[in-house]
């Protein structure tokens, strides 16, 4: 009896992973099949233009490579820092875990929130204006929560065997930080860091918040630049009663998809090269 | 120190019969001197009133059952229990007549003085060079790259594991034996040439052979350095040291030559444990 309660679990579990997977299977195929016909060499290279058949998503893809790059570039570094004060430093103070609270809060607080605060603060009191900058910025806030919840988490993991060793020898909290528990810790870091991009690269309320336009008639050429990204030219011509803008939104959502992928698959590679740095 | 052939006894009974070996010179300097020393986990006391002199360039064991405070007595001589959250010491502890919890005192070049070995091997995931190299860069001890892999050969060598691992420097320490960790972790510590050496249950985790490559390396040693080791092992304490403190529930019972501890302890409680009656 017990064994076939076994098996009935095993089967129940694999159904419900094999429909979690079908839904995800249906709908790529659903986009591959409206809009693989209409990705092409041009449709990158493109600009958004009032003709279907012309448009494509050179300006918004620009736009959406600039503003996760930079996203990256602000939430790793001050995400990084923070989780290394509250999980090294900070532990036992009250401040800390107050903070720590508030960052697990804040993880919750939906993004056009965000878009708010991004709207009052970078782009009107800072005056970064509605430029890369701002965004980035914004989705750094939307990113950090992420980040910081998974460095801690990878810290943690560090033997503290590790730590002693490193002590033994005469080295300092800073230096035994640096130079055994952060490599350590890279593998998990990193994953943080993928995941918290992700979001980002699909968020739209939050830029459309602050000002991203739908149309913009040149791709970013510094971080001041006015911008635009795909999930706002997705979200604009879905919203088009043409159905040939529907097929560009099928194709731009393609993009977007190899995008997050090769950005995932990026991430992978150098984690695992990290990891094998540490065996090897 | 004795300049004596040496015969590892295979057994307690053995001890007895090493009586070509001159005793240990009570009248060698004092390298660490503990005086009524307590220690508290939280509001638990582990440690009560201990007080030692332990002597320059000699081996001295800390036998003991587990949970006796030998080991976080160990720790208190290298400060390494202050990175335990919630943990106080009370008394003296001096190393050459400096005290070593007084304020002012720099943790990191203490413990650049008094190297530690751990009960279970711990070498960085990183090449066996790089684990030696470590302790050089950290404390800016070597200047060039020539000077830094000379001393990472002399330490290596120093730990009786050069010629197993001179084809491989660059190979992760973590593909090395238990037993070839170990010693890693002792050329380690060496590289950075401490004046003390403590080794916390050092061979545990090995077998019969590895055991036996740490003791001898632990007898050459001692000509240049003051060793402190903690044991679960009674034949390794009366093999490798010349003199020995007994722990019991955080106590000191009895600190004497090694030859006296085995053979004609004073306190009942000692012969018993080290007999086998109890603990």
């Amino acid at each position: 009896m017990r064994k076939h309660f076994d098996l009935i679990f095993q089967l129940v579990s694999l159904s419900t992973l094999l429909i979690a997977l079908a839904a995800l299977g249906a709908l790529v195929f659903d986009i591959v099949s409206d809009g693989a016909s209409r990705l092409s060499f041009n449709f990158l290279s493109n600009i958004a233009s009032r003709n279907a058949d012309e448009a494509g998503v050179y300006h918004a893809l620009m736009g959406s490579i600039w503003v996760i790059a930079l996203t990256g570039a602000m939430a790793l570094p001050v995400g990084v820092a923070a989780a290394i004060y509250l999980e090294e430093y900070g532990t036992r103070s009250r401040t800390a875990r107050f903070i720590e609270l508030n960052i697990a809060n804040l993880a919750a607080v939906p993004s056009i929130i965000y878009g708010l605060l991004g709207l009052g603060l970078f782009v009107r009191l800072v005056g970064m204006g509605q430029s890369v900058m701002a965004g980035a910025a914004t989705l750094a806030l939307l990113a950090l929560p992420v980040v910081i919840l998974s460095t801690r988490e990878a810290l943690r993991t560090v033997p503290s065997t590790i730590r002693e060793g490193s002590y033994a020898l005469g080295a300092t909290k800073w230096q035994t930080i640096w130079h055994q528990v952060l490599p350590m810790a890279t593998p998990g870091v990193l994953t943080g860091l993928i995941l918290a991009l992700s979001r980002s690269i699909g968020e739209t309320a939050p830029l459309i918040t602050i000002g991203a336009l739908t149309y913009i008639p040149f791709a970013p050429d510094s971080v001041w630049s006015r911008f635009t990204v795909l999930p706002i030219q997705i979200f604009n011509w879905v919203s088009r009663p043409q159905v040939e803008f529907r097929t560009n939104a099928a194709a731009a959502i393609l993009v977007l998809l190899v995008l997050l992928l090769t950005m995932n698959a990026i991430a992978i590679i150098v984690r695992d090269r990290h990891q094998r740095q540490g065996r090897a | 120190m004795t300049g004596v052939t040496r015969t590892v006894p295979t057994s307690l009974s053995g001890v007895a019969a090493r009586g070509g070996q001159p005793p240990a010179a009570l009248d060698t300097p004092v390298k660490i001197g503990v005086d009524n020393l307590n220690f508290y986990y939280g509001e638990k006391r582990a440690l009560d009133g201990i007080s030692i002199k332990i002597r320059t360039n000699l081996v001295t064991a800390f036998i003991g059952p587990s949970g006796c405070g030998k080991s976080t007595f160990l720790r208190t001589l290298n400060r390494m229990n202050d990175i335990i959250p919630g943990t106080r010491v009370e008394g003296k502890v001096e190393i050459d007549g400096e005290s070593v919890y007084g304020s002012g005192v720099d943790v990191v070049a203490l413990r650049r003085r008094v190297g530690m070995v751990f009960q279970k091997s711990n070498p960085f995931p990183k090449s066996i060079f790089e684990n030696v190299a470590y302790g050089l860069r950290i404390n800016g001890l070597t200047k060039t790259k020539a000077e830094t892999a000379e001393r990472v050969e002399e330490s290596l060598r120093q730990a009786a594991i050069w010629d197993e691992v001179k084809d491989r420097l660059h190979d992760s320490a973590l593909a090395l034996s238990g037993g070839q960790q170990q010693r890693l972790c002792i050329a380690r510590a060496l590289a950075i040439r401490p004046e003390i050496l403590l080794m916390d249950e050092p061979a545990s985790a090995l077998d019969p052979i590895a055991t036996q490559r740490i003791e001898e390396l632990i007898y050459d040693l001692k000509k240049s350095y003051t060793i402190v080791i903690v044991t679960h092992n009674m034949q390794q304490a009366a093999r490798v040291s010349d003199f020995t403190a007994f722990f019991w529930l955080g106590r000191l019972v009895e600190f004497d030559r090694t030859d006296r501890i085995f053979t004609a302890p004073a306190e009942k409680l000692t012969e018993d444990y080290v007999t086998g009656r109890c603990g």
